[in-house]
């Protein structure tokens, strides 16, 4: 239950990181908060070569928000989104969404970068990204690229990063003041990894609407991305087979009651 | 090796340490400061909850060399701190201990709960505290000691 050893390093800025994590050609890992990298340290399920520790380069931690879209540095928490006080449907969504991810003490360190860059698909941020449709920053040797966080997430903690590439920004649009939203989690017990996550976004005003199922063995998919006058638990399971066909068995009604919790917790039904 | 300088408990401490030792390890080892116990070794017992910068987190996911300039705090480090006194009397009134080995995170997560939020209810209560387990009480006596700390805190903030 120790960590294999490895080299230790604290850049201070993006471009600095940048060039670490070229330098080892894809065997070292970036340390945000760590709530998930260092478990898999501790398990020796992963062997890193050499572990990047941004949590110094301080242009990483802000929240900006503009006039179209709310950028979030990779490093902030869940718990700084939790209690964020900006007002507006996307803000109550991302604190809905945070207060629930694992335990106070994860949030209070956890970061959405981390979380989107390890791309477990039972992690909150990906379904919830998903649906509002995101786009990433991703620094690298020849400059910054964004990317929509559907094609970043290539496969279960696969994610379209090169040698010398790190996630500095989670760039998500601003919904309208009339848009709903629902968000619905299955887990076994509190801060339980999930088992099933419906997030449905409804925006009439800017033609805004995605239904998404997450938690799978593979990551989220959108299951309607069109509004609909009415959908029923037969529609949802319909989809996920098409979606998502390697969701079998009961499995299957576990994320259609999540997707239909969603959609009659928040958005138009 | 590395080297990390940090304050733990208020006072400054420099070290050469493994980039691979835990904040845990290197409290219990290093330090000597043993009253952070290790449970599960991976995120889940919440035993090793120690406070970062004001605010709960688990010491044995956190790697000891990303603390440097941290600011950390350890049970030891609450020997005087009148809050925590009037949570660990709660805590020693409705018996919400049996062995004691989770008593050290109940506390640090119980004052990060109580002092973030002016009150809660029962089964929000639960929820904060889910990430920390005890395997003696089945939680009836902790849950009740952290409701007395809110209702006195409610009851302080009146006078």
């Amino acid at each position: 239950m120790k960590a294999i050893s490895f080299e230790f390093h604290r850049p201070a800025s993006v471009t600095e990181a940048s060039a670490l994590l070229a330098q080892y050609e894809g065997d070292a890992r970036a340390l945000a908060g760590g709530q998930s990298l260092v478990p898999m340290l501790n398990l020796r399920l992963v062997r890193p070569a050499a572990v990047v520790d941004l949590s110094g380069i301080a242009e990483m931690r802000a929240i900006e928000v503009s006039s179209s879209e709310i950028s979030i540095g990779a490093l902030v928490t869940h718990s700084e989104l939790e209690f964020a006080r900006e007002s507006g449907a996307t803000f109550d969504l991302l604190r809905h969404v945070a207060a629930a991810i694992g335990y106070r003490g994860v949030r209070n360190r956890g970061t959405i970068g981390g979380s989107v860059a390890h791309a477990d698909p039972a992690a909150d941020w990906l379904s919830c990204l998903l649906a509002l449709g995101a786009r990433l920053s991703i620094a690298g040797p020849s400059g910054i690229r964004q990317v929509p966080i559907g094609d970043f997430i290539l496969g279960s903690f696969t994610v379209d990063l090169q040698p010398g590439e790190l996630l500095t920004r989670v760039h998500v649009p601003l919904l309208g003041a009339s848009a709903r939203w629902g968000y619905y989690k299955h887990t076994r017990k509190v801060g339980e990894f999930a088992e099933a996550i419906g997030c449905v976004v409804d925006d009439e005003a800017r033609g805004i609407f995605r239904v998404v199922a997450g938690a799978m063995s593979s990551p989220p998919v959108v299951l309607f991305d069109r509004a609909r006058a009415t959908t029923t638990l037969d529609d949802v399971r319909a989809a996920l087979g098409t979606a998502a066909p390697s969701v079998e068995g009961h499995h299957v009604h576990f994320h259609a009651a999540a997707v239909m919790r969603a959609l009659q917790s928040g958005a138009r039904r | 090796m590395i080297e990390i300088s940090l304050t733990v408990n208020g006072e400054a401490v420099h070290a050469q340490i493994d980039p691979r030792m835990s904040l845990a390890d290197f409290l219990r080892e290093k330090l000597h400061l043993t009253g952070t116990h290790i449970g599960c070794e991976h995120g889940v017992c919440g035993a090793c909850t120690i406070h970062m910068d004001g605010v709960s987190a688990r010491s044995c996911i956190t790697l000891a060399a990303a603390c440097n300039g941290r600011d950390i705090r350890t049970i030891e480090g609450f020997e005087d701190d009148a809050r925590m006194n009037a949570i660990r009397a709660e805590f020693s009134g409705e018996h919400a201990l049996q062995c004691g080995y989770c008593t050290p995170g109940m506390l640090m997560t119980a004052y990060d709960v109580t002092t973030r939020f002016s009150e809660l209810d029962e089964i929000a209560i639960r929820r904060e505290m889910s990430g920390n387990l005890c395997r003696c009480t089945g939680y009836q006596g902790i849950v009740r000691a952290v409701q007395n700390v809110f209702a006195a805190n409610a009851a302080n903030t009146k006078e």
